[in-house]
């Protein structure tokens, strides 16, 4: 790349930078026990809206892949997500009524409060819907994978998104709190991955799986992008640009091996489509705030509620991380 | 005749796994001296030495900041075991352990198997002439170059001082006797051996040599051993696996039952968290659980199965953390796949006996202008790949290779040509893969056309765009890095021979007994074709597209 190339992304890095703190003036505290962090800890930073139902799995199972702390936003909730929060030992909690979509759908929310905890830790930065699943993530708890990947001087991993679905209508099987949402939405696309390199940011632009195939069929072009790099070392140079999908310096961004080998990754497995997804997309209409002009949750509207069938007789059913790298979608790269 | 064990443990971290392993050696009788490094802090070393101190069996050396690699390791390895020979006088054997390094076998097991065999030293020592398994390119120039810089903090610095002695053809002497030989730091030396060694006569000019080696700590005692001991056992107790950088692979719980077949004494690298590992090995359950037979090879090919994928990858696969690129060298699908251009205009039922012959289940036009053309007209195949167009074209190279990725083990075989979505990347793409097979009938798409029964100007339009789109093709096909198998003929030749060309179409992908079974398709009708190839003409085609119908 070009010095001038070069010049520029760093300038749009400390320009994002500095809209970040800018718009962290909107973040309220909430509560803070963050002094409660040690320095080996893994963190995790989450910014929700509504997510009441889905709280208790959630913490529970990062809790259990050893997730020492979460940092949380709660930008406007009213179904008591809050509350719950403040009632949770390790979850410091920041909330703000500011708009979503202009704080970079939540990025720049991330990115300051990475900015002031994250700085020499490993973090992780979640949707309340997306559950980590890396290699031998059922005999190994995530310090292992990030004293690995110090070892081997890596500082960014890769981690898919993948989208998980029921077989019928999404209305048939109502989820409940607490529930693991994979015993609903159990299956997934296993092999219909469309994928290109950014030039500009070096990573991979990931698209396909169920949200292509029935929902976007008529327009692939603008099915959202399944590329994710949620598990950072994260300094205090470092920002997201979109969602967890880009990341500055873009050496982060190279999760991926180019000369024919493969580097470990894992998977995102994405509880989006269960019943919970119809208030949702009714709400997220009426407010606007999502990427393109909320237009994946159009295109929900369109085909969800008309109680469609995301299964298809090639749909796959979920087992484990090993079921997942024989099928090519994340790999143990040399992790023995 | 040898006496007990001791033990020299050089401990940096997690010393409460360190002090785990060193009661475990104080409990068989063992005396253990232990190696704190500079860097670990005062808190942990008060600690330890409170928990451990008061053991008559143990002692503390002199520290040393032991960077990887580097002399200091040596240094603290030759002060602890000079203080374990002084004051442990009847020991036989001397262990050389790391603070995560684990028991594998009782220590009784471990102390039998030394006082069978009271004589010898148990140390990888390879002649450097021999040493081929070394990673990073220096061998015998480990031993005769200057390395003044550190290889970890200033690599670059490190290599071009490298560089630079070779080009100025820089040699350090190797002060004689000494003979050049490396292997596993971790060993375990006869007092005889040992005491030797720390009281050669020239031992300060060896020292001298070996701090401007690089490594030093897997050369010294393995070059000097081979000038002392009395009898070598040139391989480790202690097994480790190193990965493609050089570090040793870590081992985690769930190593246990792989573990349990190897046939050392000890492991490292054990992750301090792997508490499963610590709680067996270190407790009785390892005595009581029937022993597993040695199997070191499984752990070898454990090791080696995760190298070759961080190396090599999986052939033909695309994804989140292997995406290499068109230059890369790497197998570019997944599997061998035929495509066929044309035949299904000019044999019967060509589709169906292809898939019968071959014993697969063969697809249309996969690249077909309405829709994926699916075997059996499914909507969706292997993988969820959808029959959609729309998605298809939006990037049909990875539609292909997610294809043959998603059927691996099951040849592919589909119908394409200029009347196709035909893209220029898919053509190259397959031109340039080993493992496509691609025939075609050159002019074969015309016949449809024909077929219709009309003559207008849009038909010549139509004719003269499809010719044009073949025409590139064939170019592709024909350009000096195509590595594919192919085979044009045109539809003369088909015409004069259909038997024998239908024969080697499919030479390599069906089988003699399927092909006896269903016997070859038959030819479809072309009566009347000459007259629309007249009309063509007369309306200003190219005699030059002509020829591939000419007999």
């Amino acid at each position: 790349m070009s010095l001038l190339g070069q010049f520029r992304l760093r300038a749009e890095r400390h320009i994002k930078l500095f809209r970040c703190l800018r718009k962290s003036a909107a973040l309220r505290k909430r509560i803070t026990r963050t002094d409660s962090i040690r320095p080996r800890d893994v963190l995790a930073f989450v910014v929700l809206r509504n997510e009441l139902v889905r709280l208790p799995y959630f913490l529970d199972y990062y809790r259990a892949q050893g997730v020492r702390h979460f940092l949380m936003v709660d930008n406007g909730s009213d179904d008591g997500t809050a509350e719950y929060l403040e009632g949770q030992r390790d979850v410091s909690l920041w909330s703000t009524q500011a708009s979503y979509k202009g704080a970079s759908y939540g990025v720049d929310w991330l990115n300051h409060l990475l900015w002031l905890y994250g700085a020499g830790h490993w973090v992780l930065v979640l949707d309340v819907d997306e559950f980590l699943v890396y290699p031998f993530c059922d005999t190994r708890p995530l310090s292992a994978l990030t004293d690995w990947l110090d070892s081997q001087g890596r500082h960014s991993f890769g981690a898919m998104l993948l989208d998980m679905y029921p077989k019928g209508p999404i209305s048939a099987q109502p989820y409940h709190s607490g529930q693991n949402p994979f015993e609903i939405a159990r299956y997934f696309d296993a092999g219909n991955l469309s994928i290109r390199r950014n030039a500009r940011y070096q990573n991979l632009w990931i698209q396909g799986g169920v949200r292509q195939r029935v929902i976007m069929a008529a327009e692939p072009k603008a099915a959202p992008a399944l590329n994710k790099t949620p598990l950072v070392r994260w300094s205090r140079a470092y920002a997201y640009i979109s969602s967890t999908h880009t990341i500055l310096p873009r050496a982060l961004n190279k999760v991926y091996d180019d000369g024919g080998g493969e580097l470990a990754s894992g998977v995102l497995l994405h509880a989006k489509f269960l019943n919970t997804i119809l208030a949702k997309t009714h709400e997220e209409l009426t407010r606007g705030e999502h990427y393109s002009d909320s237009r994946e949750y159009h295109a929900y509207a369109a085909s969800l509620t008309q109680s469609q069938n995301l299964w298809c007789t090639w749909s796959t059913e979920y087992i484990n991380w090993r079921q997942l790298e024989i099928l090519g979608l994340m790999s143990k790269g040399d992790w023995a | 005749m040898s006496g007990p064990l001791g033990i020299v443990m050089l401990c940096h971290t997690a010393l409460h796994r360190a002090e785990q392993v060193a009661r475990f050696w104080l409990e068989a009788g063992c005396p253990v001296v232990i190696h704190l490094d500079r860097a670990v802090s005062d808190a942990d070393m008060r600690a330890m030495r409170a928990a451990l101190g008061a053991h008559p069996l143990v002692r503390f050396s002199p520290r040393h900041r032991c960077a990887w690699g580097s002399w200091q390791l040596v240094a603290a390895t030759q002060d602890a075991a000079e203080l374990l020979l002084r004051d442990f006088p009847q020991i036989g054997h001397v262990l050389l352990i790391s603070g995560a390094c684990l028991p594998l076998r009782p220590a009784a097991e471990l102390q039998a198997h030394l006082a069978a065999h009271p004589q010898t030293d148990f140390i990888e020592s390879v002649a450097i002439e021999h040493a081929n398994w070394i990673t990073g390119g220096l061998s015998e120039e480990r031993f005769t170059l200057y390395f003044p810089f550190n290889w970890h903090k200033h690599r670059w610095a490190f290599d071009s001082f490298v560089e630079l002695q070779r080009k100025l053809g820089m040699r350090r002497e190797i002060p004689r006797p000494l003979r050049p030989h490396m292997g596993s730091q971790w060993w375990c030396l006869t007092r005889e051996t040992l005491s030797a060694i720390l009281k050669d006569p020239k031992r300060k000019r060896y020292e001298r040599y070996f701090r401007q080696n690089w490594i030093p700590d897997e050369s010294y005692f393995q070059t000097l051993a081979r000038l002392h001991a009395h009898q070598i056992d040139s391989r480790s107790l202690t097994l480790v696996k190193f990965d493609r950088n050089g570090r040793p692979n870590l081992f985690y719980d769930d190593h246990l039952q792989l573990l349990r077949r190897s046939d050392c004494f000890l492991a490292r690298k054990i992750w301090p968290e792997a508490g499963r590992l610590y709680d067996f090995f270190l407790s009785d359950e390892l005595v009581k659980q029937p022993r597993l037979p040695a199997e070191p090879s499984k752990i070898d090919r454990y090791f080696e199965l995760a190298e070759h994928q961080r190396r090599e990858g999986r052939a033909g696969l695309y994804m989140q953390s292997r995406f290499p690129s068109h230059d890369s060298g790497a197998a570019k699908t997944a599997g061998p796949y035929s495509v066929f251009c044309g035949f299904d205009h000019l044999f019967q039922n060509f589709e169906h006996w292809v898939g019968q012959v071959t014993g697969t289940r063969a697809h249309g036009h996969l690249f077909g202008r309405e829709r994926v053309q699916f075997h059996g007209g499914a909507r969706v195949w292997h993988g969820a790949i959808s029959d959609a167009a729309a998605i298809r074209d939006y990037n049909p190279r990875m539609f292909l290779t997610n294809l043959l990725w998603a059927t691996r083990g099951e040849r592919q075989c589909f119908a394409y040509g200029p009347e196709d979505a035909m893209d220029h990347e898919v053509n190259w793409f397959m031109a340039t893969d080993a493992n496509a097979e691609i025939h075609v009938i050159r002019g074969a798409w015309m016949l449809p056309i024909w077929r219709r029964g009309e003559v207008s100007d849009a038909v010549v339009a139509e004719v003269a765009r499809l010719h044009k789109r073949e025409q590139d093709w064939l170019e592709v096909l024909e350009s000096r890095w195509v590595l594919a198998k192919c085979k044009v003929w045109t539809v003369a030749e088909i015409r004069a021979a259909p038997d024998a060309c239908l024969a080697e179409a499919v030479r390599d992908s069906a089988t003699p007994a399927a092909l006896a079974a269903h016997g070859l398709a038959p030819l479809q009708g072309l009566d009347g074709l000459q007259e629309f190839l007249t009309a063509l003409r007369n309306r200003g085609l190219s005699p030059q597209f002509f020829k591939d119908f000419n007999t």
